[in-house]
């Protein structure tokens, strides 16, 4: 696998532990933005290579860039509303099915007889619609920056093959406002980003100076692999230690400046800025995206009007003071208690990618020591 | 108990419909209305496929001639979608899956049912492919299909074709293994690369095409184990095969079951690299998906060498790995080392598997 397995070399990914172990003197809290970057963290054992003494260490908080996490109840729910009704074929990303929303998710709508599909990209959708004429299509359009492309480009398509059977439920959010709102927030602890490599190569880095400069933070776009996320750290560490607060591009291979600008085209295009609803957060203004008046009628939201939408979220859930890094997972009372990924009481329990699924997962109820005596019977034993 | 007959497999690559079969070119209600059309089925099609002398009776119930001695009976259902898929098809799984559940037990597997469920209108060309698929594997296990039975539903009311298969086996003489008995030192060795079923079966399904093709692994494994066994008796403690969950499944539910620790090094897992690349692509991991050509050890440490020799030596075995060890650490857990040289822990799944959104 060229690109994957030269990025996953274990020894290469010590050297880079070891020289931010030498690097740190005091400790620090970094934020990965991107669920996928928690995901590799946690899968690789990255945050077991870290520094963790009592004066210099390195705590991961991990960001709130899973769209499946900060997708708004409310959108829940109106998706399982349109998904219930007849007539409708409504497709999603595998990993927004199990979602919980007020009272049900859309696993349980396909049980009730819903036709609710996972498609692999959203001009899978379009397709569909062309060949059931019949039925509305409708493609639920969540993520951030890197899944939008793909959605503007299936509305553009069913707008030029005139079809009238497709439509999308769109919440896109953006990851600089989300920046903005969690450095400005009372009590903010955050000392460094790591931003989202895949949504930097849709939209490239220029939206971050301002940022770094506003708020005395560097921000590293980082990628996914072990060697990329060690290699985002080491430099966010290296700044942090000589007072530096740049933006610097740890993912060069994929990531330029200026980005993707054919698909920044087509995105202005499709979409106009909105205020955007994060689940757990709340509102954060000019947060993301919504279908702009030339591509209105593609919107399920109108298509469908639907309407006595009453959400409650579980009162248990610390899901936001997670997303926002406030507190870790294994903070939150009902943690592994009333809230396990068998019955997530908020959506961070459900995706892979989010925080708590992801802490509940691979780190389950291991204490570090543990964890270190699982890795000394290993390699203690000769014969493995 | 007589021996199950290798000869007198059908070779139905010319095969074509005899009357009166071919005045109904698909299944229709009346073939499982216990009448003249479900008797042509039987008489046409599933006697010439399977026929040994229990079959021929055509009686209620097949009548078994068996020596003394403990019986390993296992059933399973099989509703696999799309039917055909590379490397095989439903025909050879229904087999194969009750051989290897019989086999992974200790036994030696004799003797098949063969259920079928068919919706009307389904080809009657591609459930004789099937049969003839199921008569292919019985021969090649060594086992006989000697009763069987066919339903029809509705248009709408099935998926084509669903199997049930329940499966027979004399228990082998001194040998005691179970998902209870894995011990803290044994070796864990799995017989070849993971998740090439579940892959295979995604590729077709959800119409992704990738540069080269992913084939199941569907095979009966009774073989392979036999000579296992022979070589090493009672140095084996625990045998599975992991099929649907995969091999971090089937882990985690021998470490419940013993109440022990597994600990297995990430890198030595046997992956093919289309296998990895389709699942990176799709954000799936391989220890999930499933497998329906595979087993799992879990062997006496001074006998790992000799089981993987055996393993090696046998054509479904030759990319088998030595791929971790029981400890008496993390209880009840699967923890992999990782190839950073940290540890993680590989939890049961929930449900199925989710592709992730990016």
């Amino acid at each position: 696998m060229k690109y994957l397995t030269e990025f996953r070399n274990g020894e290469i990914a010590q050297r880079i532990a070891r020289e931010i172990q030498q690097a740190v003197t005091r400790p620090w809290k970094i934020m990965e933005v991107c669920g996928g970057q928690t995901h590799s963290i946690i899968k690789n054992g990255i945050d077991q290579m870290l520094p963790a003494g009592p004066e210099a260490s390195i705590e991961m908080v991990h960001g709130p860039g899973c769209p499946v996490c900060v997708t708004p109840l409310e959108l829940i729910d109106k998706a399982l509303a349109i998904a219930a009704q007849p007539g409708v074929i409504f497709c999603s990303f595998g990993d927004m099915l199990r979602v919980p929303g007020t009272d049900s998710d859309l696993f349980q709508i396909k049980g009730r007889g819903g036709d609710v599909r996972i498609v692999y990209s959203p001009l899978d959708a379009v397709d569909l619609a062309v060949k059931n004429p019949d039925k509305q299509v409708v493609f639920f359009g969540v993520g951030f920056e890197t899944t939008a492309p793909a959605n503007a480009m299936s509305v553009h398509l069913a707008k030029r093959r005139g079809l009238t059977n497709f439509s999308v439920l769109v919440s896109h959010v953006l990851v600089p406002p989300a920046i903005d709102a969690i450095l400005s927030a009372p009590g903010n602890k955050i000392d460094a980003f790591l931003a989202a490599g895949h949504v930097c190569s849709v939209m490239g880095y220029w939206e971050y100076p301002p940022l770094a400069e506003k708020f005395r933070v560097p921000i590293v776009v980082t990628g996914f692999e072990p060697l990329d996320l060690l290699d985002g750290i080491r430099r966010a560490v290296l700044q942090l230690e000589s007072g530096r607060h740049e933006v610097e591009n740890a993912y060069s291979r994929v990531v330029t400046y200026d980005g993707n600008r054919a698909a920044q085209k087509l995105l202005s295009e499709v979409f106009e800025v909105t205020d955007r609803a994060w689940r757990g957060i709340g509102v954060i203004p000019k947060s993301g995206w919504r279908l702009n008046k030339d591509y209105r009628d593609y919107d399920a939201e109108l298509r469908f009007h639907i309407t006595g939408i009453h959400t409650q979220e579980s009162p248990l859930c610390h899901a936001g003071e997670v997303l926002r890094g406030a507190i870790k997972p294994a903070e939150c009372p009902a943690f592994g208690k009333e809230c396990t990924p068998r019955h997530p009481l908020g959506a961070t329990m459900v995706s892979s990618e989010g925080a708590c699924a992801a802490y509940y997962n691979y780190g389950r109820f291991l204490s570090a020591e543990e964890l270190a005596s699982a890795g000394s019977g290993l390699s203690g034993a000769a014969h493995v | 108990m007589s021996e199950p007959s290798n000869t007198g497999t059908p070779d139905f690559s010319n095969w074509s419909c005899p009357l009166p079969l071919a005045d109904y070119p698909t299944i229709v209600m009346g073939h499982g209305g216990g009448g003249k059309l479900g008797n042509e089925l039987v008489e046409h099609l599933f006697l010439p496929a399977f026929r040994n002398p229990e079959l021929e009776n055509l009686g209620d119930a097949a009548v078994l001639e068996l020596s003394s001695g403990s019986f390993a009976m296992s059933t399973d259902s099989f509703v696999v979608q799309p039917l055909f898929f590379p490397g095989g098809n439903i025909g050879e799984l229904a087999v194969n899956g009750t051989v290897n559940d019989l086999a992974v037990s200790g036994a030696d597997p004799k003797f098949l049912s063969a259920s079928f469920i068919l919706e009307e209108g389904f080809q009657l060309a591609q459930l004789a492919a099937i049969v003839q698929s199921m008569a292919a594997a019985a021969a090649s296990a060594g086992v006989k299909i000697v009763t069987g039975d066919t339903k029809v539903v509705e248009r709408g009311h099935g998926d084509g074709c669903y199997i049930n298969t329940a499966g027979i086996g004399l228990l082998r003489q001194g040998i005691s293994v179970g998902p209870h008995r894995a011990q803290p030192g044994d070796a864990i060795l799995v017989s070849g690369t993971i998740g090439d079923h579940g892959m295979a079966i995604m590729s077709v399904r959800e119409g992704l095409e990738f540069e080269s093709q992913i084939r199941s692994d569907c095979a009966s494994l009774n073989g392979m184990i036999a000579a296992v066994l022979q070589a090493t008796g009672n140095a084996v403690h625990t045998m599975r095969d992991p099929t649907r969950g995969g091999l971090a499944s089937t882990l985690n539910e021998i470490a419940i079951s013993s109440n022990v620790g597994v600990a297995i090094d990430e890198t030595r897992l046997p992956v093919r690299p289309q296998v990895q690349s389709a699942c990176e692509l799709l954000g799936l991991d391989p220890v999930y998906v499933a497998n329906e050509g595979k087993a799992v050890f879990f062997v006496a440490p001074e006998a790992a060498e000799c089981v993987l020799e055996v393993l090696r030596g046998h054509p479904l075995g030759r990319d088998a790995a030595h791929i971790g060890h029981v400890t008496t650490e993390h209880k009840r857990m699967l923890v992999a080392r990782t190839a950073m040289g940290s540890n993680r822990v590989i939890p049961t799944q929930i449900g199925e598997q989710l592709p992730r959104i990016c």
